[in-house]
């Protein structure tokens, strides 16, 4: 009797219980399509986290200034200013670890075209900032050094901002805007950048030279810096190291001694991201325990029935064994017949799975991404499960007794 | 060539099913047990066919010690030297003829091509060539028994053990299948038969009555001729 045989048999007893079989064989879909499912659903939600975090950088760093503490009450950080403009020049000029910084001085402000006002972001920053964020300009140009130096009345605008005021695809390089209520000139427009992992909107800004925001802005560019720095590291790589070297700087130019706390703060972009990450993949094993379990519970399905399968057909085991069966070749038998039923499910289970999550990638806008070893594993681990829960109704059924067998009614 | 001595006991009570019963059976007889229900004939053929192994006493089949064989050669036994014929028929349901046929091939590891031309061969036999086939549910219990009997014979097998194989049959039925009985003894094939009836007995050439576990009488005899009115057995 070879495999081949024995496969056909089991095949038979299963199609002559067809609806019984697929009963059976439910959970054990269930099961695998929901961990098919789940991991494609992690897979993607993971990947989205990975492409905020690419577009944001992964080698920047903010500095904020510290905090106030008047008669008891501490202000957040960025209450107080620290930061001067000289802190800022030495960061960009003194650590070599720094490929490049820029102000971020920030107000939420209404930008008027002729036809149109948005209120957005306005940042007052340098030309330098475009390198920071690697964010090219689409049309037109970044604004200048010399830009900055005059305090030219120039902007560029993002993405968002343009289609809010005038229309999407238009261009408005040249066209005139007024922040707040000075006119500026539009020089150019940033390329879309997309959505942040917190799911902010990077197009929906506006950037003026710093000293143009502080003078009309800020009332007057002082020695303070009223805002952030944004720094580029080498690479991701250098971005701790980055971090140690601005604040060993910092510390030493503020004078401060070992007992002080840093009076700012430093943030590293990439460990907010990672965290995020960290989220979602205890979300991804949570829902794949709950379809291991799952899997399990399909396994005492195939059992349950596998038993009951070996009751009905006792007198049909006892003829085989009469006419020259040994208990391997009935063992075989059973446990084949287990083996298709959680393997057929498995496959099954791959193609609901795979439906599901081609279903939710499409109505969430994830990028599809279902890994061919998930598929492979939760195949062989349903296979596993069949082999498990079929071997003791297998193993009772090779050891009855043929007379016993051939008796039962 | 089979030379048993057993004591059998069975249940949580003792139950002397056999009791020191000693039969010594030659090749091409053709035998029948007879015996009232619990008076341990069939005890006596499940040993006899290796379905069971007796709880003392010694077994011999075509010269080999059965009684301490373990399962998978008592498995091997059954399928190269006995062919089974039971009451019920106890035909796979749901399977065609040829395929009931074929079954004891498929456990001794014939090859497909071979096992299709001798379970066609075996049915030819029987008289069922034209019913290769049908279902058990689509024949009739006389046709039922005689697949029985090709399964049995299929392997060509040294011995035939039938458990009252025309229990469920009507008369002219059975005449038919002892017809068939005489037939494959006249080939060479020892037959043990099983039944309580003294009209199927009498088709054998040696009648062994059984009584509470011990035999009561031997008596060898000119068996009576069994007329196929089918001509199935020709």
């Amino acid at each position: 009797m070879n495999f081949l045989q024995t496969l056909r048999v089991a095949l038979r007893a299963i199609f002559r219980n067809k609806l019984r079989a697929f009963l059976t064989t439910l959970g054990i879909v269930i099961g695998v399509a929901a961990v098919i499912a789940m991991m494609a659903i992690g897979a993607g939600a993971k990947a989205q986290v990975e492409q905020a975090f690419a577009a944001m950088g992964t080698n920047l760093l903010i500095i904020q200034p510290g905090s106030s503490s008047a008669s008891g009450v501490r202000g957040g950080f960025g209450s107080q200013p620290t930061l001067t403009w000289d802190d800022f020049a030495a960061i960009r000029d003194e650590v070599p670890s720094v490929r490049a910084a820029a102000p971020m001085l920030r107000s939420s402000l209404p930008v008027i075209s002729e036809e149109q006002n948005w209120t957005t972001s306005v940042t007052g920053t340098s030309p330098d900032y475009f390198d920071v964020r690697t964010w090219p300009i689409d049309q037109g140009a970044s604004f200048t050094q010399s830009d900055i130096d005059s305090g030219a009345k120039v902007v560029v605008l993002g993405a968002t901002v343009v289609e809010k005021l005038y229309g999407p695809n238009a261009s408005c390089v040249g066209s005139f805007v007024r922040i707040g209520n000075i006119p500026f000139q539009v020089v150019g427009v940033a390329a879309k950048k997309g959505q942040s992992a917190t799911g902010q909107d990077y197009d929906d800004a506006a950037f003026v030279p710093y000293t143009t925001f502080a003078q009309k802005v800020q009332g007057g560019l002082g020695k303070y810096l009223h805002g952030s720095i944004m720094v580029a590291a080498e690479s991701a790589a250098a971005t701790t190291r980055a971090q140690s070297d601005i604040s060993a700087l910092l510390r030493e130019r503020h004078h401060l001694t070992r007992a002080d706390d840093d009076d700012f703060q430093l943030r590293n972009l990439s460990e907010i991201a990672s965290a995020q990450q960290q989220g979602t993949d205890t979300m991804t094993t949570l829902l794949a325990s709950v379809a291991a379990v799952s899997l399990f519970v399909g396994g005492i399905g195939i059992m349950n029935i596998m038993l009951v399968s070996v009751t009905e057909r006792t007198r049909e085991i006892g003829i085989r064994m009469a006419v020259g069966a040994k208990p391997k070749h009935i063992l075989a038998q059973f446990l084949i017949e287990a083996l298709s039923l959680s393997t057929a499910g498995g496959f099954i289970g791959v193609g609901l799975g795979v439906g599901v999550a081609t279903w939710l990638a499409g109505k969430f806008h994830w990028p599809m991404l279902i890994q061919p070893d998930v598929i492979t594993v939760s195949v062989g681990f349903s296979a596993l499960v069949g082999i498990v829960f079929g071997l003791y109704p297998a193993r009772k059924a090779s050891q009855l007794d043929p007379i016993d067998a051939l008796r039962f009614e | 060539m089979v030379d048993i001595t057993k004591v059998y006991t069975t249940g949580d009570v003792e139950l002397r099913a056999l009791d020191g019963v000693s039969l010594h059976v030659e090749e091409r007889e053709f035998v029948a047990i007879m015996g009232t229900s619990g008076s341990g004939k069939s005890t006596l053929m499940n040993i006899v066919g290796c379905l069971d192994r007796p709880t003392t006493g010694t077994y011999e089949l075509a010269g080999r010690h059965v009684s301490g064989m373990s399962k998978d050669e008592l498995a091997e036994v059954r399928g190269h030297f006995l062919g089974f014929v039971f009451q019920q028929f106890n035909l796979l349901a749901r399977t065609s003829a040829i395929e009931n046929v074929e079954l004891p091939l498929v456990y001794a590891g014939t090859p497909s091509r071979e096992r299709r031309k001798r379970a066609i061969a075996a049915l030819e036999r029987v008289g069922l060539g034209h019913r290769l086939e049908h279902h058990p549910n689509q024949l009739s219990g006389g046709q039922q028994q005689r697949v029985a009997i090709a399964r049995a014979i299929v392997n060509n097998p040294k011995v035939i053990l039938a458990d009252e194989p025309t229990g469920a049959l009507d008369s002219r039925t059975s005449v038919e299948v002892m017809a068939l009985f005489q037939e494959l003894s006249d080939q060479g094939i020892t037959i043990v038969v099983v039944t309580h009836e003294p009209d199927i007995a009498s088709y054998a050439s040696r009648v062994v009555a059984m009584k509470d576990g011990r035999i009561q009488s031997d008596e060898r005899q000119v068996p009576r001729r069994a007329v196929s009115q089918s001509g199935a057995a020709e």
